[in-house]
């Protein structure tokens, strides 16, 4: 067999056997579907139980007395401040609201709690609200009328094509939410390629075994057998998880529904996905091969290395801000900077989609990055390979880099 | 055909001259020794005959060719400071950096259950490797080194770490592989190992040759004209004598120009003395080694 090919399958067969390997590879599919299988052993029919919240009031105006049950908030009155404090005090109530005499002037509701919050509970605000509404408007308008009032909207967007029929993606968050967690993976798996690569040449070269093995094999043979090997056992782990994601969300609509019934993959996405992986996989291990030839250790190298790792993340740091500014520039900036291409790609697919010249140009300066890196790596490995000890200093580096 | 032949090679690294136009020959069949101080260049002309790195100038022919996949397959290398994948099984490390110097699987399999029984270690084949012991990891090393029958051994300080047995059994297998009509390059500061096992040596320092040639002539050039005698008796006035300089248990007489070992020792008899010891006195390598590299630096 030739020599590239043997490296290749001890690299890749050593990596699938690594036990982070495997959990990071088989994490996903099995958590989702453990999530499922507790969803379908704790669902039932039935709506869930609510414990009944009873929250006290003083109407100091008057005409407040129906309508006292809202939802799972039941409604109760007080004469006076005083009565509704020492109930709120003995736990009779869970707090209390006074309608004030000048209501209707003011619309002012003082509300009491022994609780420290941030801010009035959504449903105990919405409550007092249709409470007040409905003794405001009864016998005055149609009881139906009264409850448009309180739930005026449910807002229903369509988008369309260009050609005016209805878009295949709909966008929203079950848009988004795949591409989200997908560039998560992405990134760990991007990562801990790059890691295998620097560890694995930092060991040999630390115990001295790179001496062995290129007495056996040139460098371009060891070089190209790890990355492929490393690569390939990356791009597996990539493919089970694509693989798995409509698999998985078949099971978790037809389980679930709800809002993974909304969820869709945006179009070209896993054939991007993979095209991404294999680009930005190729980018990292180039690096990963030039920082692994001129550091002295393991250790160092994983330092070194943690530099372009963790701006593989920035995409994520910032995602939030591309959910709420998904026009700014600064997305086609980070979508065509090769660290950052391949996270930014994938979040964009599901929030925005991506335009054509946005795509073409992050492929083509992803792909430019890799031949510049792979170069320099190449010329890295061949001079510094087999130097130990101290790291050579970067003036040193680029000297050594400029003189070939 | 020459096992090696180096040719005027030399090598600097910024502005340190590693090599300087060295060249030297190593015969099929022949234990080499290639000695020298720390720094003296020895593991750059090796990685430069391994073409790990390239020379500046010069030429290095490997079995009679340039160095390529082929003969990469025909040489075997122990580098100085040992190393193997510490996670992987004895068996399995092995066999994989025998299958990078062409061996299949089956056969290298075969092998290496051979020589872990020639070795005594077939009970740690299973055994991941950081679960040896040096000693035991250097055997493995060893075993690398040889298993794929190379033609050409070259060995960085093999017996460094091992215990008097181990180093006896590695003694026996390199004198079998010489045997064998292997050639074999010994790369060490132990000079008794070289003088026990070398046949020729190339001693080098500062990156240049120092002494290169057969050991028992090198050794000749360098003898002086005593001799080491314990006897029993009184010496008295020996002819020839100039001086006598007395040891634990022996007396070295040192002789002039004119008179010869021989002489000394009819004298001793004619005189009647017992003799328990007589020896032309030769320098050893280590004492060689001493005089040449110090008078270089």
């Amino acid at each position: 067999m030739n020599k590239t090919l043997l490296i290749f399958r001890h690299e890749f067969l050593q990596m699938i056997k690594r036990k982070g390997f495997i959990i990071l590879t088989l994490i996903v599919p099995v958590l989702a579907l453990i999530g499922i299988g507790i969803f379908q052993l704790v669902s039932t029919d039935e709506p869930p139980l609510v414990d009944t919240v009873i929250v006290g009031y003083v109407d100091e105006t008057g005409g407040f007395d129906e309508f006292t049950t809202q939802g799972y908030i039941e409604l109760v009155h007080f004469g006076t401040a005083d009565d509704a404090t020492a109930a709120l005090i003995n736990s009779d109530v869970s707090e209390y609201f006074i309608i004030p005499s000048d209501y209707l002037s003011t619309g002012v509701i003082n509300r009491y709690t022994l609780e420290r919050q941030l801010e009035t509970p959504p449903a105990i605000a919405t409550g007092i609200k249709n409470f007040l509404t409905s003794n405001m408007l009864t016998n005055k308008v149609p009881p139906e009328t009264i409850y448009r009032i309180e739930y005026p909207l449910a807002l229903v967007t369509t988008r369309l094509t260009e050609t005016g029929e209805v878009a295949t993606e709909q966008g929203g968050y079950g848009n988004v939410i795949i591409p989200a967690i997908f560039s998560l993976l992405l990134a760990l798996s991007l990562q801990a390629s790059s890691i295998y690569l620097v560890q694995g040449l930092g060991d040999e070269k630390e115990n001295r075994l790179i001496e062995v093995l290129l007495s056996s094999v040139s460098p371009r043979q060891l070089l190209t057998g790890k990355i492929l090997g490393l690569g390939t056992a990356g791009l597996v782990q990539v493919v089970i998880w694509l693989a798995s994601l409509p698999l998985l969300l078949n099971l978790a609509s037809s389980t679930i529904g709800g809002f993974f019934g909304t969820i869709q993959l945006p179009a070209n996405f896993v054939v991007l996905g993979v095209i991404y992986f294999i680009l930005g996989y190729l980018l990292f291990a180039s690096l990963s091969a030039g920082v692994g030839a001129i550091s002295p250790s393991a250790r160092e190298g994983q330092q070194l290395s943690m530099i372009y790792a963790m701006l593989v993340y920035v995409p994520l740091w910032f995602a939030s801000f591309l959910f709420i500014f998904p026009g700014s520039p600064i997305w086609s900036v980070l979508a065509i900077f090769p660290v950052t291409a391949p996270i930014t790609v994938m979040l964009k697919l599901g929030v925005t989609g991506i335009a054509a010249w946005e795509l073409a140009a992050s492929l083509s300066v992803m792909v430019l990055s890799i031949i510049g890196a792979l170069l320099l790596s190449v010329k890295a490995f061949r001079v510094y390979l087999l130097m130990y000890g101290k790291r050579p200093s970067w003036g040193e580096i680029i000297r050594s880099l400029r003189s070939g | 055909m020459l096992a090696v032949e180096v040719s005027h090679i030399a090598k600097s690294f910024a502005d340190k001259v590693a090599v300087d136009n060295l060249s030297f020959s190593v015969n099929q069949g022949e234990m080499f020794g290639l000695i020298g101080p720390n720094g003296a260049g020895k593991t750059t002309t090796i990685r430069m005959m391994m073409d790990i790195i390239k020379p500046d100038s010069g030429q290095v022919t490997i079995l009679g060719e340039k160095l390529n996949e082929d003969t990469k397959n025909r040489l075997g290398y122990l580098p100085e400071e040992r190393g193997l994948y510490k996670k992987l099984q004895v068996l399995d490390s092995i066999v994989y950096l025998a299958s990078l110097k062409g061996l299949d699987r089956h056969s290298a399999t075969e092998k290496v259950n051979e020589l872990l029984n020639q070795t005594g270690m077939s009970a740690n084949k299973n055994k991941k490797i950081e679960e040896l012991s040096r000693g035991m990891g250097q055997i493995i090393q060893f075993i690398v080194t040889i298993v794929h029958d190379p033609q050409l051994l070259i060995l960085d300080e093999p017996f460094a770490g091992l215990d008097p047995v181990n180093t006896e059994l590695l003694k026996g297998m390199l004198a079998d592989l010489r045997n064998q009509g292997k050639a074999i390059i010994l790369s060490t500061h132990q000079m008794n190992q070289v003088e026990e096992l070398c046949d020729r040596i190339l001693m080098i320092n500062n990156g240049q040759d120092v002494l290169y040639g057969i050991l028992s002539e090198i050794k000749a050039r360098y003898r002086g004209n005593s001799v080491l005698v314990d006897f029993k008796g009184e010496l008295g006035e020996a002819p020839g004598v100039t001086s006598r300089r007395n040891h634990k248990g022996y007396t070295e007489l040192m002789l002039d120009s004119k008179t010869t070992p021989q002489q000394i020792l009819a004298y001793l008899i004619n005189r009647g003395m017992v003799i328990n010891r007589f020896e032309v006195a030769t320098p050893s390598l280590n004492e060689i080694f001493l005089k040449e590299v110090g008078k270089k630096s």
